[in-house]
Order: structure tokens, then sequence, then C-alpha cells
């Protein structure tokens, strides 16, 4: 287990270098549109000196060791188009919280949701609730998250006003993410991002618990005279939960990662959206700072997932031998 | 032979003339050989029927048909080409020919407004501009007369001055006597109407707009009904045209040595331009541009990059998971950490740095295949993967190596077909993905496939998007299509994994 362990993080690294050396050089390969400031400018001499620390004039493999000299001590280089001389550090812990805010409220809004209508669906196998159910899912499953904030921002912020148009700024909701107002602006992001996460839950736990009811062991649990509510409780959903907990904690860890098309329609102050904006801008230090972000969230997910299993169930040795 | 007949009736075998009870069924006949009378059913045709008997999955199968057929064939029966635009018709509203023949109020380019006096005046001084008038008007609370009206967007464009070359002028003289369609109008009698911006009063107060060719009556300066249309005594309009010395309207005015300045009715001169009247069937974008033909033609672009992209990604992934799985030991561990590090790296990185490194070489739709075609073929890859190591060493395959068959034929004619089903659904699956995929990054302006004959589903939506609050049409149509693309994929290819692998579908149940 301990060795299995550090074999996986031990590749996950791996993995993170190969991919963060492939993108550097990629990125610092590119035509840098950043206009050369003239002597004399009010902010040269900072952003001459800014520059020297950062390597801008060296060779690429220079450059990449003095990011990730850097790095290690917590500065990820500089923003130039975006917010012009700010640490992308600064930028990234001034963003984070709205994005984080924003899924953990869709995350629980949606967990509960989603596993309680999979357990209707699968209760009542084949009958109406589990038919709505199904088309539900399949509709809600399909339809780009986009459209959702497109019907969410027409018809009940704009058309019944009852949500602001968009996520409020700091300023408006007196300078806290946990007002009220606040809170209300966030929810038309809050509920675009939930639906496909719920109708995706929905149906992984449909289908993980009508697996667990037909099993040999409900039907154990039934014939020692447990009523069907303590059967499927304490049997079978505890056995459905062994591969529907790690997706949620996956889900839990991606949550960082955010959604880039829900922030930029609702002006939520997140990292998502300053990653798309850095893409356009040709913010390259933002831009890659923000990737290997999410390459590392992504890593850090599955190497989590997998874990998970095991100790969800002691029963699945993972890393065993190959059966 | 004997001992088959006493093996067959082993129950009689107490009687003693058993052998005289019972004949034998076949005695004389040759049961081999013989043709069978109905038709041989195959896999795939069995997994046809499956597939239709799945009636949720066969409507879904038709309304894409039927989406697709739209994006094939619209752009080729459209009176609009995909470029086609006239800014003056921008933001018209969804107008079907059916509606306006059946004055059904909807569908029908209109628009409900709540008029005051000055619009209503304004609006009722251009032909055609109503669908459905209200001359009486109601008193709001403020004692203001408002009229709720249904105004034909298109035909509310009205006049407009513009400015034509002199034998322009001429054909369309030619073409007003030859049709009897009147574009050409009266000037107005301003004092300057080629100050397009500034709104211009006389000496008697009365305001004249200069830069509005509607303007062509005089208006109240004073009172509630300030802007309402001064009336004469029997109640109509006073018009302030442009008269010569001898009292006829001018037509025209000399804008330079070439070219005049003309006020023209826009409908007629639309017609005029392009021999059909405007009708927009979804309406149309900020260029005047026609959102049905450029849809269809986005999600042409749309569908074939779907269908183009899961074809490639099958065949890479096909032989990738084949010599995977089949060769398995080193090369299988080597192939599995290239699979894992690519497909940790976001597709977002890919397209971005793909298309910035690429899209000048290759074009933008070149560069956005290249960088679906890196990481997409994995899923499929792993699955057929899954499936040599599963089968590869059964019996059937060892015979088939005993009997001399050679790797490839092993890896393509016995162990992939296997594979077939779940290859089949992957693939069909993955075309939705590609598009929702495709639509987010034109949607977020990461790539721009938008050219002249050329446009995307992501990009009418973010441009629909800006104008969400105040012309919902431009979004609505490329958002319920891309939904119900989403939508009956996703259902069908539903229907295709369940027909494919029946087997899997025992579990399910």
């Amino acid at each position: 287990m301990a060795l299995y362990i550090l074999k996986r993080l031990g590749l996950g690294l791996l993995t993170f270098v190969i991919i963060f050396v492939m993108i550097f050089v990629l990125v610092k390969m590119l035509p840098n549109p950043m206009v050369a400031i003239q002597p004399g400018t009010d902010n040269y001499a900072i952003e001459m000196a800014r520059r020297k620390a950062l390597g801008y004039d060296e060779p690429i493999m220079t450059q990449m060791w003095i990011f990730i000299k850097n790095a290690f001590q917590g500065d990820f280089g500089t923003s130039w188009h975006l917010y012009y001389n700010t640490p992308v550090n600064t930028i990234i812990a001034k963003q984070l919280p709205a994005t984080m805010l924003i899924n953990v409220y869709s995350i629980l809004f949606s967990v509960p949701l989603g596993l309680g209508l999979g357990v209707l669906a699968a209760l009542k196998k084949n009958k109406w609730p589990d038919q709505v159910i199904s088309v539900g899912v399949m509709i809600f499953i399909s339809v780009p998250s986009f459209v959702y904030a497109f019907i969410l921002q027409y018809f009940f912020c704009f058309k019944l006003d009852w949500f602001p148009l968009r996520m409020l700024s700091m300023a408006d909701a007196g300078g806290t993410y946990f007002s009220w107002p606040m809170f209300v602006s966030m929810l038309p992001a809050v509920f675009s991002l939930s639906f496909g996460t719920i109708a995706g839950l929905t149906r992984f736990t449909r289908a993980e618990l009508t697996e667990v009811l037909t099993s040999d062991f409900m039907l154990l649990a039934r014939s020692k005279g447990l009523t069907r509510t303590q059967a499927t409780v304490r049997h079978a959903m505890r056995n459905a939960m062994v591969p529907i907990l790690p997706s949620i904690i996956g889900e839990f860890i991606g949550i960082l990662g955010g959604s880039y098309i829900i922030e930029l329609i609702f002006s939520v102050p997140g990292i998502g959206a300053t990653y798309i904006n850095s893409i356009n801008t040709r913010d390259y230090d933002v831009f890659l700072t923000l990737s290997m972000f999410y390459v590392a969230i992504g890593l850090v997910a599955s190497i989590v997932i997998d874990l998970s299993y095991g100790f969800i169930d002691p029963r699945i040795v993972i890393g065993g031998g190959k059966d | 032979m004997e001992n088959e007949k006493k093996a067959i009736v082993p129950a009689c075998s107490s009687a003693a003339d058993a052998s005289d009870s019972f004949t034998f069924v076949q005695q004389d006949k040759k049961i081999h050989d013989q043709k069978f009378e109905t038709k041989p059913v195959g896999y795939f045709k069995d997994a046809m029927i499956r597939f239709g008997k799945n009636k949720g999955s066969l409507v879904a199968a038709i309304i894409l048909g039927l989406l697709m057929l739209f994006a094939i064939i619209y752009p080729l029966t459209s009176r609009y080409s995909v470029s086609f635009g006239d800014a003056t018709y921008q933001y018209m509203q969804p107008k079907s020919s059916i509606s306006t023949a059946l004055h059904w109020e909807f569908w029908d380019g209109g628009e409900n407004r709540s008029l005051n006096q000055a619009y209503y005046d304004y609006t009722a001084n251009i032909p055609g501009a109503f669908i459905h008038d209200d001359v009486e008007g109601t008193k709001n609370a403020s004692g203001k007369t408002y009229h709720d009206v249904r105004v034909d967007t298109y035909h509310a464009v009205g006049y407009k001055y513009k400015t034509i070359e002199n034998d322009e002028y001429d054909k369309i003289v030619a073409y007003q006597e030859e049709t009897g369609n009147q574009i050409l109008y009266p000037l107005v009698n301003s004092a300057d109407y080629a100050d397009e911006y500034n709104t211009k009063y006389n000496t008697d107060g009365v305001i004249i707009y200069s830069s509005d060719a509607n303007y062509d009556y005089l208006v109240q300066t004073t009172g509630s009904t300030k802007g309402a249309a001064q009336r004469d005594a029997n109640g109509d309009y006073v018009h302030i045209y442009l008269v010569d010395a001898s009292g006829n309207y001018i037509y025209k005015k000399a804008a330079s040595d070439t070219s005049v300045r003309v006020r023209i009715l826009y409908w007629n001169y639309f017609v005029y331009q392009n021999g059909f009247e405007p009708s927009f069937f979804f309406g149309s974008d900020y260029l005047g541009r026609d959102i049905c033909v450029r849809l269809a033609s986005g999600a042409r672009l749309s569908l074939l990059l779907g269908f183009g992209v899961s074809l490639i990604n099958l065949i890479i992934g096909v032989v990738y998971g084949a010599i995977e799985g089949y060769y398995g030991g080193v090369a299988d561990l080597v192939m599995e950490r290239i699979v894992e590090i690519l497909n940790e790296v976001p597709f977002i990185i890919t397209a971005v740095l793909f298309n910035i490194y690429l899209a000048k070489k290759v074009g933008a739709v070149g560069s956005l295949i290249f960088a679906f075609v890196l990481t997409g073929w994995i899923g499929v890859a792993g699955t057929v993967r899954m499936q040599f190591y599963r089968y590869k060493n059964s019996e059937y395959v060892l015979a088939a190596r005993t009997l001399g068959a050679s790797d490839s034929r092993l890896i393509f004619r016995h162990i992939l077909p296997n594979a077939i089903g779940t290859i089949v659904t992957s693939t069909v699956l993955m075309v939705p993905s590609v598009i929702f995929s495709e639509s987010s990054l034109s949607y977020l302006g990461i790539i721009n496939l938008e050219t002249g004959y050329q446009t995307s589903v992501g990009t009418m939506l973010s441009q629909g998007q800006s104008v969400l609050m105040s012309y919902p049409h431009v979004i609505l149509f490329p958002a319920i299509f891309i939904s119900l693309l989403m939508i009956t994929f996703n259902m069908m290819g539903n229907g295709l994994r369940d027909a494919l692998n029946p087997q899997l579908r025992g579990g399910d149940e």
C-alpha cells in the first residue's frame, strides 16, 4: 500500500515535470507581444529590474531554472497585460476564493440532490419516477452549462429580476464574500454549474445502486428479516457508495479548477475567467502558472480518487498484484 | 445405429415392441446442407433491430438526422449566403412567411411595443410598420397616452438617406417605372441633412431631424405631446418636403460630381437590390446577417469536425490500443506512460498552444483538429487495450495461432471484432463532445473559426450573449440547436450502446 502510494506519487510528479517542461518551452518560444518599455517612462526602472529578476533576456533553459527557483519561494512571475506589474501569486490568491466558493456552493447543492434523485430512481426502477428522472438526466447531462447560464440570466436575472445580472464586486457586497447579497448574486452561476453535476451524479448513483440492489446479499438481508428500508440503507447504500464517494471526492478537488465559461458569463472574479483572459491577452506568466495549476489539480484528483477506494472499502487492495 | 436408437427411446425401453411404435423423423431425409428459409441476421442487423425497438433512441436518431439535413441542405437552398449582411436590418426579429401570411402574431418579424404619442406618430408615418395598430391608445396614470402596437421590425426601418452614384440613380428611376415600386421619396426640407448626427431646429423652433430620414413631418415642440406630429385641419401630418421653384418635389441633391444624396424607402430598396423581400427565418444579427444560414453553416462545420475527429481518433486509438494490448510487456508499459502524460494535459492548453503555433500554417480548423486528435484517441485506445487483454489468451486465439495466423490477422480478424460494439459507441459519443468543446472554445474566443464564408456555433453564441437582454432571439436559436444536437446525439449513442453490446445491457437491467 505505502509502496503503491509512493509509486503513484512519483509517477504523478514525473508527469507534472514533463508537462511543465513542455508547456514552459512552448510558451517561452512564442513571440512576446509585450511592448518594450521606453527608457525614461515612469515604471522603466521597476519593470526592467523585474524583467531582469525573471530572466527574460536569458536562454529558455536558464529562464526555466529561474522560474523553478522562484516558484519554490512562492513567486510565479509577473502579469504584464491583465494586471500590470502584479505578481501572479497575488492574482491567484485574490481570485481563487471566488472560484472556490462558487464551486463549493455548487457541490453542496448538487451532491444531496444528485444522490437523492439517483436513489429514488433506483428504488422506483422502471416506474414513472425513474422514467421521469431518466429523461431529465439525459437532457440535463447533454445541454451545455452555458445554455443554462443564458436561460438563468435572461429569465431569472433579467425578466424576473430575482438575481443580479452579474456577480457583485467586493465593494458592492460590503467587502466580504459571505454577505447575503453576495450569496444571492452567486446563485445563478452556482445553479448553472450544478445542473450537469446533478444529472451525472444521479445517473451514476442509479446505475451503481440498481446493480447492488439485485445482488444476492440483498436477498439474504431481506430474508433474514430486515425491512426494505433497512436493507437499502444498511447494505445497498453502503456498497453503492464505494464507487460514488471517490467520484465526489474527485469533484471536490476539481472545484479549484472552476469553470471558464460560467465565470465569464456572470463576471465572477475567479481564476477561470482570468485564465481565459490571460490566453486572449497573451499574458504568458499568468497563462503558464494557471496551466500548471490546472495540471496539478487534475493529477492530485486522479491520485486521490485512486487511493480513496482503499480507504472507503478496505476489501479493495490497491496496488495489489494483477488479477 | 442400434445403440443410438436405444438411447433415443429410453423411457419406453420396457415395452418389447418399442421399435415398432416409434419411427424416426428423419429416416430418409438429409438434414444437413439445407438452405435457411429465413434470412441470416448478422451482428449489425441484429443490433439495428434492437436499436429500432428502443423508441427514444429512434426518435433521437430521426431528430438528429433532421438537424444534419438542415445543416447540409439549408445553406444550399437559402437566398442568403453566410457573409450576406445588410447592417440596416440588424437585429431583426425572426420572420416566417407562414406566420405572416396567416397573420399569426408570432414569428412574423414583429415586436410588441408600447409607444408614446411621439414614437407612435413616428412609426405610423412609415408604410407597413404596424402589424397590429392601436390608434386610440390608453392613458396611463399620469395622463399620457400609450399605444400598444405590434411593429414589423423590417418595415419599421423606414426611410434612409443614402448617397448613390448617378448611374445607380438612373437605374433606380428606371426600375421604379418598370415595377411601380417606389424607392425614391422626396427629400426633407431640413437645414442640412448631410449632417448625420445633429438635431436641427428651424427658425420656428420645429425640430427637423437631419439624420433620421423618417422625420419628414413637423413635430410639436411644446405641451404634453411634445415630439408628436403636428396635424392639419384634416388630422393629417404636415410634411415638409423639399420643393423647387415650380412646386415639384425634389428627389435628389448632388453630393459630389458623380453621386447624389437621396431618400429611399429601405424595404423597396432592398427588394430592388436583392430581388426578394427582407425576411430572416431566425432573425438577423448585429450586421444584419441571416442567423439561420449562419447557424446551418456553423453546424455543418461542427458536424464535419466532430465526425472527422472521431474517425481519426478511432483509427489511432484502435491501432495504439491493439498494439498495447496484444504485445503487452515493455511495449504496453512505455505506451501506457505516454498515455498517462498526454491524458493529464488539460485540453484547453493543447488547443491554445496548437492554435498559436499552427493556426497560421494549417488554419484555425486544422490546428483545432490537431488539438482534438492529440488526446482524443486515448479513450478508444483504453477500451481496445482492455478487450485485447481479455481475449488474447482465449482458446480460439490459441487455435488460430496454432493454425499459423499472423499477428495482424489475429489482431484484426480474431480479437478486434470483440471490441467493435464498444468502439462504435465511444466513437459516436465522441462526436457531441468534440462539438461541445469546439463551441466552448470558439465561444471563449480562444479559437476563431469565423471567416467570410464560415462561422461556428460558439462564435454565434458569444455574439448573442452580448445582446442577450435586448435581442434574445440572436442567442436563442444557436442555443436550442446545440442543446438539441447534444441531447439527440447522446440519446442515440446510448441507444447504440445498448444495441451493440447486448451483454452490457443484461447487467444494466
